[in-house]
């Protein structure tokens, strides 16, 4: 293979050494540019799992329900029921039920409701309880004023306890076209044992599914 | 390849022995040719594992598999393979290597070394994915039955074992050489385009890799978190995604779907650019509105960023989300449907050879349309409430991002062959192939649509009766398939036995990009002196 047969075209420029340091440096320039982008999305993908959370938070997604300090002066006539739901994941040995399974109340109205729950392990452990709301678009109108969910909940073997939620339904309900249809709302927990830094994340215990 | 007749070229008078020439690599002729090998293990490998699957399912009950992870463990290898060491491979690091600097006229990569890096980061990622098969997942089984997607909580509290870690490992891996073959491809069309080659002059193939490039800088970044995220659940205690600790499952859907969808398109895009470039020199035509083609790739590659919860309709989205991402996803359609009218524009009129690189480049685009259409179908959150995971769902996805892009791999395989070898393959062995292989994907994946619709669900090795005459069929196209794939390796052993010699170009006056006006085999340093493009 002769080397003068691979330029075809008759136009050549010659390659000066000033051109070639040139080119090094525009080479430095787009290719550290680059890195930084790659960088930046790593950056980005750390920083989706605070900001995933904040928006939930903020925007009801999900049906995350939202925080209050105190329900408003005057309640509604507008009723709408509340319904209980309670799950124990399989690695908590807790029977964990609610009270009264559904309430009806008006919205805008402060409700206390409790759920019961015991350890049935010989050791104590240590709650904690994730939740959401069904239909989920009610959740930035569903608002806790006081939960057992907002702490970690520890019981010693063989104990019972009540746990109580206090919250109100928002008069915002009614105005939302995505939610003044809804007349039922479905509060729902899912307690897990509270994971210790120390143990290893997967344990081999709860494996098998298969 | 590896019997290539160009060993040493130019004014470099000495040769290179093996292991300075194949291991300490900074060509990008000979990284390409290894990233070809490469992707043809990873093929054969891929191929094995879906021979499995098909196998299994060829006959309602159990036929091969001691049980359901065993064949989980199949496809999850299977898909991992196929994207990740075959398709990515070849298409964006086989051809992107070898063509796309002859086509802008430079004469290497901008960073050769890092070139010869990211080749030789994807050896150990694929031995560390073969090796995931072979240690525990789940207690007592070996192997990662997880999809490609790598859902948790079945990817941490379902498989305690190490052998998603090591998947895991390989992701790493791979996506770490994407990601600096991406810095390498861009900072080398930027800088190194030869004089009077502007960005609007540049052939199509060059356009679709730069699109690529960008996609896989911005998108494998977010695998990366999603999955360092999982391994430090599985291995570190931290609660990512873990409810019991505060966080969500959900958000690894989000992470991952964020660097999913963008990922197809970094696997069909490459071939976009060839068969542009397949469908011009096989009509004599220029392609049909250069513009309007190059940048319906931008947009496609741009709007593939925010389509991404299309993946997730059954993962509780509001209504108001589902409505965005179904408006966003139909909109995909607009600059697809540019791509797919613009080349049989180009084929408009023209004065059509049907050589086997055209053979396959119009058998895509029955293909890719067809896929395209179903995909319309599936954007609809309704619709895909009964559909989502059946194999409606895979009927639709092998249609676009694996057969489709597997025909533009040929398209591009058939294409240059004769310019990276130097040597003719067999048009009627060619032909053989592509019509065994065509055939046989559509008698494999098109009953899928059928029992996708009845309601099959994806990822079980077992199912009612009902389903068992379409799987059959199926499994049947599936040996049609693979009997083509044995007359692909035929014919390119012949092709190296044979010696024709290929000429410049073969494929005369339709061949204008750059590449065509070097030697066949091209020397090994092309380009020492910068040609001018008019």
């Amino acid at each position: 293979m002769s080397s003068e047969k691979q330029h075809k075209t008759d136009k050549v420029i010659e390659e000066t050494d000033l051109g070639v340091s040139s080119l090094h440096k525009r080479h430095s320039f787009v290719g550290l540019s680059l890195a930084l982008v790659v960088v930046g999305m790593l950056g980005l993908s750390a920083a989706a799992v605070p900001l995933y959370k904040m928006f939930c938070q903020v925007t009801g997604y999900g049906g995350t329900t939202q925080r209050a300090e105190m329900a408003p002066e005057e309640a509604s006539k507008e009723m709408i029921t509340v319904r209980f739901d309670a799950n124990v994941s399989r690695n908590l040995d807790w029977k964990f039920t609610p009270v009264q399974r559904s309430v009806n109340i008006h919205i805008g109205e402060e409700k206390l409701i409790f759920y019961k729950a015991e350890n049935d392990s010989d050791k104590p452990v240590t709650g904690t309880a994730t939740f959401n709301v069904t239909p989920e678009v009610a959740g930035k109108y569903f608002k806790k004023i006081q939960c057992f969910c907002f702490t970690e909940q520890i019981l010693e073997p063989g104990e019972k306890a009540d746990m109580s939620v206090s919250f109100f339904i928002d008069a915002g309900i009614l105005s939302d076209p995505n939610t003044k249809h809804v007349s039922e709302i479905t509060l729902s927990y899912t307690f897990f044992e509270k994971k210790q830094k120390t143990a290893k994340a997967v344990s081999t215990k709860n494996s098998g599914s298969l | 390849m590896g019997a290539q007749a160009h060993t040493d070229g130019g004014h470099h008078d000495h040769e290179l022995g093996f292991v300075k020439r194949w291991l300490f690599s900074t060509n990008h002729k000979d990284i390409g040719t290894l990233y070809l090998i490469f992707a043809m293990v990873g093929g054969v490998v891929g191929g094995f594992l879906s021979m499995g699957i098909r196998a299994e399912l060829a006959e309602p009950g159990m036929q091969i598999f001691v049980n359901e992870h065993m064949f989980n463990t199949f496809s999850t290898a299977h898909g991992l393979i196929m994207i990740f060491f075959m398709i990515m491979p070849s298409l964006f690091g086989g051809f992107g290597n070898w063509i796309m600097p002859l086509m802008i006229g430079a004469p290497d990569m901008a960073f050769p070394r890092l070139n010869n890096i990211s080749f030789w980061l994807m050896p150990p990622a694929l031995s560390l994915l073969i090796i995931s098969l072979f240690v525990e997942g789940p207690s007592g089984m070996n192997g990662a039955g997880v999809g490609w997607t790598v859902y948790p909580p079945h990817s941490t509290s379902g498989h305690p074992g190490p052998a998603v870690d090591f998947a895991i490992l390989a992701l790493h891996l791979g996506g770490a050489s994407s990601i600096l073959s991406s810095i390498n491809f861009i900072t080398t069309i930027f800088n190194m385009r030869a004089p009077g080659m502007t960005l609007h002059k540049m052939p199509l193939f060059v356009w679709s890799i730069l699109v690529t490039a960008f996609l896989l800088l911005l998108a494998m970044p977010v695998l990366a978190g999603g999955i360092t995220m999982l391994l430090m659940d599985r291995n570190f205690a931290t609660t990512f995604f873990d409810p019991a600790g505060g966080g969500d499952p959900v958000l690894y859907q989000h992470l991952f779907w964020f660097f999913g969808h963008p990922e197809v398109y970094v696997i069909i895009l490459p071939g976009f650019g060839i068969v542009s470039q397949v469908v011009s020199t096989f009509s004599k035509k220029p392609v049909f509105g250069y513009l309007g083609m190059a940048y319906a790739m931008v947009a496609i590659g741009a709007i593939g960023f925010v389509v991404w919860a299309h993946h997730m309709y059954t993962a509780g989205l509001s209504l108001d989300t589902q409505a965005y991402f179904l408006a966003a996803t139909m909109v995909i359609a607009v600059p697809t449907g540019i791509k797919i009218f613009s080349w049989i524009a180009t084929m408009w009129g023209g004065s059509i050879r049907f050589d086997t690189p055209m053979l396959f480049a119009i058998g895509f685009i029955f293909l890719f349309t067809f896929g395209g259409v179903t995909g319309v179908v599936l954007a609809n959150p309704g619709i895909d409430r009964a559909l989502h995971d059946t194999v409606y769902v895979v009927a639709h996805f092998h249609y676009t991002m694996s057969i489709g892009a597997l025909f533009t791999l040929f398209t591009g395989w058939y294409y240059w062959f004769p310019k990276m070898t130097g040597y003719m393959y067999n048009e009627f062995l060619g032909k053989v192939h592509f019509w065994l292989i065509f055939i046989g994907v559509n008698v494999t994946f098109f009953p899928m649509h059928f029992s996708g619709l009845a309601g099959m669900p994806r990822r079980i090795p077992d199912y009612p009766d009902a389903y068992a005459g379409w799987n059959m069929i199926s499994s049947a196209g599936a040996w049609i398939t693979i009997l083509g794939m044995a007359v692909f390796f035929y014919a390119m052993v012949q092709a190296f036995m044979r010696k024709r010699v290929a000429g410049d170009n073969p494929w005369g006056e339709g061949a204008t990009t750059m590449e065509w006006s070097l030697p066949s085999p091209p020397a090994f340093h092309s380009f020492e002196h910068l040609p001018k493009v008019k």
